[in-house]
């Protein structure tokens, strides 16, 4: 890490300022060289400094830089940020001159890495960050920051904890074979510790999935056949939250046809195309495409029409939907009931889309189902992306590995193998096992300039 | 040079060390303060124990004695933790405190090469950082290529009983005055350590009937991959349990000051996983009572060594503590407890192949390099006197691995982290005990011995033989199938197990926690050795955490290859915490691996170290 980084750390677009920003030792050297102003090789540590950033002998743009000399900032290295006028050829002019002074375009991630590598912040905060600047609502941001807070790293420190006192009682017993004074763990003392953990890890891992959720969006596709009033449902959604309706088709996500934030909730809705242009997904697509939308999804919204009988479209619908995470709408309720639904199926809500109140229902009725009211945004103490969130799951394998051999009668020192393996996963979520691949692969997802 | 291998020391560190040197045909020279000493158990009359039973087994495995010579002095047979698994089962033998010196004295005389010199080394011969010999008290120069020093807790030692200090080894044997404070003049850290020995009784004064019995095995089994058994089953001599009473604790709590380490008279570390009584009963105070097992020396005297009874009081003391306790009240002191003192070389100042980094040509084994233990000691020895050979011969030396062996466990800790107290190994020192059981030694490690040159073709053709037939035992087991035939069933609900709806191997069958390999004799002759069953039974019933084992060993081999070059030179690399720094300066690891074990050095300093090899494409 010897050469200096720049990147522009701020969104590229039109705005009032843009930063771009430099680490590494030569730094303020680079800036110096090109800065009209005060010497910057002279100003104090943590200052601002006005003046005028030239190439040559031609005027770039009138700035302010920061000066912050290492170990005290966010790379533990010395990091200059010049504030500039927003706006992409300006911003793009200051960043040339930087690299022709010497420094180098930052990799992806690369400032994060760095205050990684020097360590500044442990694995779960550099993947906070990841995070923070992905995060799309306000609640994924408070997700992300609660990462940062460290109260994550420290409930798994918690776990390990658990374990290692666990596993040094075992291995007391081991070692001291002979000594009959010392309490001898009990298998029933051990499966109670593990039940207790696993019960708790579950949660975890579950309340985390549900914050994922929030972080990803749900994933939510409307299915019924034609006519029942899919388009209205969508638009009155679409209505609801006036500010994101995104077409990002031809992204990896192409399937994905719009992203709705429902009061911090962001809706994933996959295919509306088909939706929204001919009413008629089940006809035009066929019910196996359905299928397969179905299969991605983390919600179906089966809407079905209160004016008629349940047809056989109807009831394919509901049987291959069944296992899904669903709610069933019954749409036209302002219209006579001829619907024949078995009314003891869970999840359903009466709507009509002329009625601002169907939808209210329909917005509760997801909140329920994926607890999002748990997710005490105040609180936040959970898994933020999904690597870790697969640890965790990992460990609780482990864990329930360990309880069924405990069961099949194995010996403790069988037992002793899972229970390390959980604390070494665990250990991995927080950068405390060394694992090579995940720092290499971490930090290739971070964008520029963080 | 008069010799090409001198080793300091009579102890089971010096006795493998010298062994294995003359026999792989190198002139080798022993030279100990009393040749009536070699071999001597100083302190417990027991070899093995957790872990450090399968430390005897690997010695055995490589081409070492102490597996054979404990056989021969077999008091008492006991296999350890038999009802946890497979994995921590360790053998311990009550070994007689006559017999093994006697018999391993006889191999010693009888090897090739090997000559016995009765001296006290007081100085070494250096030159340019290299080794040439040693020089004697008498300053009588020794030539020779290699030095392995194996000086026990013999340098500058100290006997401490209450405020009585004497200088002087064991049994008030001379100690070695000069040479700890030499090797401190070439460099070398010298850290102050202590251990102890409890009291040792007359057999006919203590009444047995206020004790317990501890009665050895049913079996007697054999340390050594030789399976010869000395003595018979029912020969095995007993040891007896009794506790410490509140008497007893009042009695050290009275005179706590009177002892030499409460009394402020010890410079030393203790150890920590083998405390005093009087330690015992400060930091556990709130235990009443403490276990003490009353285990026979020999057979040829009376001394009965009260195990976990070792402390520092002045005789007086020592005469009132015995007297507490259950059946000792008329008990006869014969050897009173002390504690001793001595000087140990910083472990981290050398490589793993037990060579000094300072000194090439000089190697050291046992206490010398702060660890407690005959095992530990006798496991080095071996180790340093086969690599010394390798030197001589310029081959690589033979580095273990902490997933091959509890040795190699004990010398990776000993370099890589250091010691601060006497280091005692544990089985959960070892993070892969399931690969490292007692019964698999020779399977890791005979092979290496083989290389090396202590293993004759004679026994590896046994050892090939034996993983010849747990090959064939396990496709005879493959292949032969069972079936759900009423009488099949019958037997199987006969021994609680659930009836077979489908046809399996006897693989799969044997599997089923409830079946042992026995079972199966019902279906099938099993020709074969019962190491041979024992192996393939571990290897079926515990196949799938063998595995996991397997993965978890796999992950820490990939940082294990990565090689560190010897001359790296840390402060060229930018950003490593301070601490790291200097800890890698210090010790100067040989792999990632090793690095990554080192503490005060982080994941974060690993990922600074290979982000820069990588650049520097090192």
């Amino acid at each position: 890490m010897d050469d200096t980084i720049v990147a522009i750390s701020t969104a590229l677009g039109v705005g009032a300022i843009s930063i771009v920003r430099l680490s590494g030792e030569e730094a303020i050297d680079i800036v110096a060289s090109c800065f009209k102003g005060k010497n910057l090789k002279e100003v104090s540590s943590h200052t601002i400094n006005y003046g005028h950033i030239y190439n040559e002998e031609e005027l770039i743009d009138e700035v302010l830089v920061s000066v912050m000399k290492a170990p005290k900032t966010y790379t533990s290295e010395d990091v200059v940020e010049i504030n500039c006028h927003g706006g992409i050829i300006a911003t793009n002019k200051i960043l040339e001159t930087m690299l022709t002074h010497g420094a180098r375009l930052a990799e992806p991630g690369e400032f994060t890495k760095r205050a990684f590598l020097n360590g500044k912040i442990d694995l779960i905060k550099s993947e906070s960050v990841m995070d923070l600047i992905d995060s799309k609502t306000e609640e994924a941001r408070k997700l992300a920051m609660s990462g940062l807070s460290g109260r994550t790293s420290q409930l798994i420190t918690n776990f390990r904890d658990t374990l290692k006192n666990l596993l040094s009682q075992i291995e007391v017993n081991i070692d001291y074979p002979e000594y009959y004074d010392i309490e001898v763990v009990t298998e029933e003392k051990i499966k109670q510790e593990i039940a207790k953990m696993k019960k708790d890890l579950d949660y975890l891992v579950k309340i985390s999935e549900n914050s994922m959720t929030l972080k990803n969006g749900i994933k939510t596709v409307i299915v019924g056949k034609p006519n029942v009033g899919k388009s209205s449902i969508l638009n009155k959604l679409l209505e609801e939250d006036k500010a994101i309706v995104t077409d990002i088709a031809g992204t990896t996500r192409d399937i994905v046809e719009g992203e709705i934030n429902l009061d911090g909730i962001l809706l994933n809705i996959i295919d509306t195309a088909g939706i929204r242009k001919s009413e008629d997904i089940v006809e035009q697509i066929g019910v196996e495409k359905s299928i397969s939308m179905i299969s991605q999804a983390d919600l179906v919204i089966v809407v079905l029409n209160n004016n008629q009988k349940l047809t056989n479209e109807d009831l394919e619908i509901l049987e291959k939907t069944k296992n899904k995470q669903r709610i069933i709408a019954i749409n036209k309720i302002d219209l006579e009931k001829n619907i024949d639904l078995d009314l003891n199926l869970e999840n359903i809500i009466y709507t009509n889309t002329t009625d601002i109140n169907g939808i209210e229902t329909l917005k509760d009725k997801i909140k329920e189902l994926f607890k999002l009211e748990k997710l005490n945004t105040k609180d936040y103490t959970y898994l933020t992306n999904s690597r870790q969130i697969a640890l965790a799951k990992q460990a609780n394998k482990s864990l329930l590995d360990a309880e069924k051999s405990l069961n099949d009668g194995l010996p403790v020192d069988m037992i002793e193998i899972d229970l390390t393996n959980c604390f070494e996963t665990l250990g991995e979520i927080i950068g405390e096992s060394y694992k090579e691949e995940i720092i290499d692969n971490l930090f290739a997802n971070f964008c520029v300039g963080k | 040079m008069e010799y090409e291998i001198i080793v300091v020391g009579g102890g089971h560190a010096g006795c493998e060390a010298a062994l294995s040197s003359a026999r792989l045909g190198h002139k080798t020279l022993l030279v100990t303060g009393n040749i009536n000493n070699i071999a001597d158990m100083p302190c417990n009359p027991s070899i093995g124990g957790p872990a450090k039973g399968i430390v005897v087994r690997e010695i055995d495995a490589l081409g070492g004695e102490m597996g054979r010579n404990a056989d021969k002095a077999v008091l008492q047979s006991k296999m350890l933790n038999t009802k946890k698994g497979p994995a921590v089962q360790a053998l311990r033998f009550q070994a007689d405190k006559i017999t093994y010196p006697k018999e391993m004295l006889k191999t010693l005389q009888n090897t090739k090469n090997l000559d016995i010199k009765e001296a006290f080394v007081e100085d070494l011969v250096v030159e340019n950082n290299k080794i040439m010999g040693v020089i004697l008290a008498d300053n009588k120069k020794i030539s020779a290529e290699a030095v392995i020093l194996t000086t026990g807790t013999y340098l500058k030692s100290v006997i401490l009983t209450g405020a009585n200090k004497e200088p002087g080894g064991p049994h008030g044997e001379n100690n070695s005055k000069f040479l700890s404070d030499k090797l401190k003049d070439l460099g070398f850290k010298i850290l102050r350590l202590k251990t102890g020995t409890p009291p040792r009784i007359e057999k006919s004064s203590i009444n047995y009937e206020e004790t317990s019995l501890e009665p050895g095995d049913k079996k007697i089994r054999t340390f050594s991959f030789d399976n010869i058994i000395y003595k018979d089953s029912d020969e095995q001599i007993p040891c007896h349990l009794i506790y410490t009473t509140k008497e007893t604790h009042d009695i050290i709590k009275e005179h706590l000051k009177e002892s030499s380490m409460y009394g402020g008279y010890v410079e030393g570390v203790g150890p920590r996983y083998c405390p005093s009584i009087e330690d015992k009963v400060v930091r556990f105070s709130d235990k009443e009572r403490h276990q003490l097992f009353l285990e026979p020396e020999s057979i040829f005297y009376d001394d009965i060594y009260i195990q976990g009874f070792s402390t520092s009081m002045p005789h007086n003391i020592q005469e009132i503590m015995v007297h507490s306790l259950p059946g000792l009240k008329n008990a006869k002191i014969l050897k009173y407890a002390y504690a001793i003192e001595y000087d140990a070389i910083d472990s981290k100042q050398l490589k793993p192949s037990l060579e000094t980094k300072i000194i090439e040509g000089l190697f050291t084994a046992g206490q010398i390099n702060g660890t407690s233990g005959y095992e530990e000691a006798a496991g080095q020895g071996l180790i340093a006197g086969i690599n010394a050979s390798l030197k001589l011969e310029n081959k690589d030396p033979l580095i273990l691995k902490r997933n091959e062996s509890y040795i190699g466990v004990l010398i990776d800790d000993l370099v890589t982290k250091g010691i601060k107290d006497p280091y005692r190994l544990l089985t959960s020192r070892a993070e892969y005990r399931l690969l490292l059981r007692h019964d698999n030694a020779d399977l890791r490690l005979r092979d290496y011995g083989y290389k090396v040159g202590l293993i004759s073709d004679e026994k590896y053709s046994i050892f090939n033989k034996k993983k010849e037939d747990i090959n064939e035992l396990t496709n005879l087991l493959i292949n032969t199938r069972i079936t759900p035939k009423k009488e099949t069933n019958e037997y199987i609900e006969s021994l609680n197990s659930n009836p077979l709806k489908d046809g399996i191997s006897l693989l799969e069958f044997l599997k089923r926690p409830e079946i042992k390999i026995e079972d199966l004799k019902h279906f099938i002759e099993i020709p074969y050795s019962s190491e041979v069953q024992e192996q393939v039974e571990i290897n079926t019933k515990y196949e799938g955490y063998i595995k996991k084992a397997l993965k978890e060993a796999d992950k820490m081999l990939s940082l294990e290859e990565k090689s560190i070059p010897e001359n790296l030179d840390y402060d060229d690399i930018d950003n490593l915490a301070s601490e790291a720094r200097q800890k890698l300066k210090e010790i100067r690891p040989i792999t990632i691996g090793q690095a990554s074990r080192i503490s005060g050095v982080n994941p974060a300093d690993i990922s600074i170290l290979m982000v820069y090899l990588r650049r520097k494409k090192i």
